[in-house]
């Protein structure tokens, strides 16, 4: 009997984890392989659509979900660093498309074989990271879409469960939204600040060293906002504390 | 099409950043909100069925959205065999009125009014005003509005922008005498003694309904106050007004829906007061009002029945969405500037009152789906705004800055080989604007650095990199 060969996964990088923060793909990529996955990173890959989808440009937002599905479409699974980019793909290429003869059978496919990266290691590959230590408190923020589009909140917790010496403390308003919301946080400046200002109150109440989070929007939000009032709080990607990136700089220190 | 208060033009941003400085209706928002969230979350936990309550609260609505003209018949037959009066508006302008033509008939001089969201749709107190009859609202959170002069700015806790400090100060000035204290239980006495006797001395009373069942003809009305039973019982006409989707088959239908509207709106099992009216007095009863009258009003519903909106027919005004809306707790409920405020307001406005003057409702929120998630007949609210958002799209009513930055954005995005050159070259001017590993101010970002510093690029591209290792791998197999 020969055994299953590696499954083929195709790694959708999306594009702000592409311009700002890279060492989120490469944990990605890591933890993949890690994980016995045979990974590539299609040329292809921009952006899944979703200021388009959001902000009601439906044309865009469709051309870039077919240009997607294309580029993903030979892969056995395609996983994202990203629970919103994940959820467009699983909810939102479906629906868009839903009345689109070719496309519309297309998008079901693809999104039946699309994940969110902890999801993906967790249900799909059972995997758990071996020997990773990191001595720290650290708190974690349910990014909105990956919890209620998703159901991402047990797979996070049992990765991060598996790091030596990293204690997790509970965030008040865990699943309550940062305010960073794609475009909102632009668009609605004001309220978007009024709700992150909270958000950065009840991290800092945790006194927790790091504050981790599946989505980079999220987390820039965050960051960025606890930056601003001076928080020492530091903030990773719960990915690239599980791929052992930790001891690398935070969101916003200098490499 | 709209009440006569939402022609003045203020816009919504501009309301948003009134509410905003205002640290005392923070604090009475966080005070409503947070107790009626944990007590949302008890009554759920405790009610292990509520996944299976809210699955068939759904069917009931939807079957009877699907079949909405039988039951509003029946209802209608069943309501006027009963002794009652059922009337038609099919706008605002129309069930103003038919309630003021039936006012001016009884000659009434003096209206008490049980709180009712529709009659604040239709703008029934202008209304009321307007034809020279003195209303008297009879809730106590209205009575404190209407003391203020102001409009409700929660579906259930209509003076919820108002701290108890902020009522008591109120109360002194337009009470007489004054409460003797500011503790809750004096005040309300005081609020009391100021009602009892327009309850006993009004012409007509006028009272929303929370279902229509069709089967009898009965309106059920709930409250905690017991002030809709005091508004619609002594006075010689009872007038309800509901809009056409409150329609149930059966009592029993009612009462399922009730199990999910108390536990979500309050947190809890059963409201205080549930009264179900069939008709006005008969010839033996103690008491009651002598003409019923029941104005039934579309005022866009059936519109609803045709278009991607219908989902928000089924909505039960249990005020849960906004309760755990992450905009409405920091906005309060006057800045969405409509009847109905929080996420399904932000679904119902455009509808009543046109999308080009609430274009922003839509937009206004995060897409986090808490709304839908708390949802007791679980309409899918980020998906109804998203709807809005496309068709203000296709009506070009998005502003041309954002149409014109999605439209270079996408036209980039559409290209993989332009992107990455756009991208590096993108990447490496932000990296210009850097103090450490933080840019705190950038130009055309300032809705982003007026809050919060912005993450400086860490260098290269993800995909840039990527390729190297790629080539770096090739070049030595």
């Amino acid at each position: 009997m020969s055994e299953q060969p590696p499954p083929h996964v195709g790694l959708f990088v999306t594009c702000i984890v592409d311009a700002i923060r890279p060492c989120i793909g490469f944990s990605a990529l890591q933890l993949l392989e890690e994980a016995g996955c045979r990974v590539e990173v299609p040329e292809a890959q921009t952006c899944c659509g979703q200021p388009a989808l959001n902000s009601g440009d439906e044309k865009d937002a469709a051309a870039l979900a077919r240009q997607t599905i294309a580029a993903f479409e030979g892969f056995d699974y395609v996983v994202l660093p990203s629970g919103s980019c994940a959820g467009t793909i699983v909810h939102g290429y479906p629906d868009l498309l839903a009345n689109d003869p070719v496309w519309a059978p297309r998008a079901r496919t693809l999104a039946a074989r699309t994940h969110e990266i902890t999801s993906f290691l967790v249900d799909v590959m059972g995997f758990r990271p071996k020997g990773r230590r990191l001595s720290a408190t650290a708190t974690y923020h349910d990014s909105c879409a990956g919890l209620r589009e998703l159901g991402i909140a047990a797979q996070p917790r049992a990765l991060l469960a598996e790091v030596e010496g990293l204690e997790m403390r509970g965030l008040e308003g865990n699943d309550v939204c940062c305010g960073f919301g794609g475009t909102f946080c632009v668009k609605y400046s004001d309220i978007s600040n009024a709700i992150v200002t909270e958000k950065a109150e009840a991290i800092e109440r945790t006194e927790a060293d790091l504050l981790l989070a599946g989505d980079l929007g999220c987390l820039m939000n965050m960051a960025g906002k606890l930056n601003r009032r001076g928080a020492r709080t530091r903030c990773f990607h719960t990915i690239e504390v599980l791929a052992g990136r930790a001891d690398g700089p935070a969101i916003g220190e200098e490499g | 099409m709209s009440a006569p208060e939402a022609t003045v033009q203020v816009s919504f941003k501009n309301r948003a950043k009134t509410a905003l400085a205002d640290r005392t209706l923070k604090i009475a928002i966080d005070r409503t909100t947070g107790t009626a969230e944990a007590k949302r979350a008890v009554a759920v936990a405790a009610f292990p069925e509520f996944q299976a309550a809210r699955a068939r609260g759904r069917a009931i609505k939807d079957h009877v959205i699907a079949h909405l003209d039988h039951y509003l018949e029946q209802f209608e037959r069943n309501a006027t065999a009963s002794g009652a009066t059922v009337h038609w508006a099919s706008d605002d302008a129309e069930a103003r009125a038919i309630i003021t033509r039936i006012c001016l008939d009884a000659k009434a001089k003096l209206v008490t009014r049980s709180k009712s969201m529709l009659g604040e749709e239709i703008g029934l107190p202008h209304a009321l005003a307007d034809a020279g009859i003195e209303r008297v609202e009879t809730d106590l959170a209205e009575h404190i509005i209407q003391l203020a002069g102001e409009a409700p700015s929660h579906i259930v806790w209509p003076a919820m922008h108002r701290t108890r400090e902020q009522v008591a100060e109120l109360f002194k000035i337009a009470h007489h005498p004054p409460p003797a204290a500011d503790d809750p239980a004096t005040m309300v006495q005081s609020a009391r003694r100021e009602l009892r006797a327009k309850f006993l001395g009004a012409d007509i009373g006028i009272s929303g309904s929370n279902f229509l069942v069709a089967d009898t003809g009965a309106t059920c009305t709930v409250t905690n106050e017991g002030n809709a039973e005091l508004t619609t019982t002594p006075p010689r006409i009872h007038i309800v007004t509901a809009g056409i989707e409150k329609i149930v088959p059966t009592t029993a239908h009612a009462l399922s829906l009730l199990r999910l509207l108390v536990r979500s709106a309050t947190g809890g099992e059963l409201t205080q007061y549930t009264t179900f009216h069939c008709g006005p007095k008969r010839p033996g009863d103690a008491d009651g009002p002598e003409e019923m009258h029941i104005v039934l009003v579309d005022n866009g519903r059936t519109r609803m029945l045709d278009n991607e909106f219908r989902e928000m027919l089924r909505c039960i005004r249990c005020g849960a969405c906004m309760n755990h809306c992450v905009v409405y707790r920091q906005i309060g409920g006057h800045a969405y500037g409509g009847t109905y405020p929080g996420p399904m307001g932000s679904v119902l406005t455009p509808v009543l009152n046109g999308l080009a003057g609430s274009r922003d409702l839509p937009n206004a929120c995060t897409m986090n789906g808490r709304c839908a998630e708390v949802c007791p007949v679980e309409i899918p609210i980020p998906t109804l705004l998203r709807a809005w958002r496309i068709r203000s799209w296709r009506e070009r009513l998005e502003p041309g800055s954002l149409r014109v930055g999605i439209g270079i954005w996408a036209v980039l995005a559409r290209r993989p080989g332009l992107y990455r050159l756009a991208s590096r070259i993108g990447v490496r001017a932000l990296r210009l604007f850097g103090k450490g590993g933080w840019i705190a101010r950038l130009p055309l970002a300032g809705g982003w650095t007026a809050h919060r510093d912005l993450p400086r690029p860490a260098g290269r591209t993800f995909m840039d990199q990527y390729r190297a290792q790629q080539a770096h791998k090739e070049d030595r197999p």
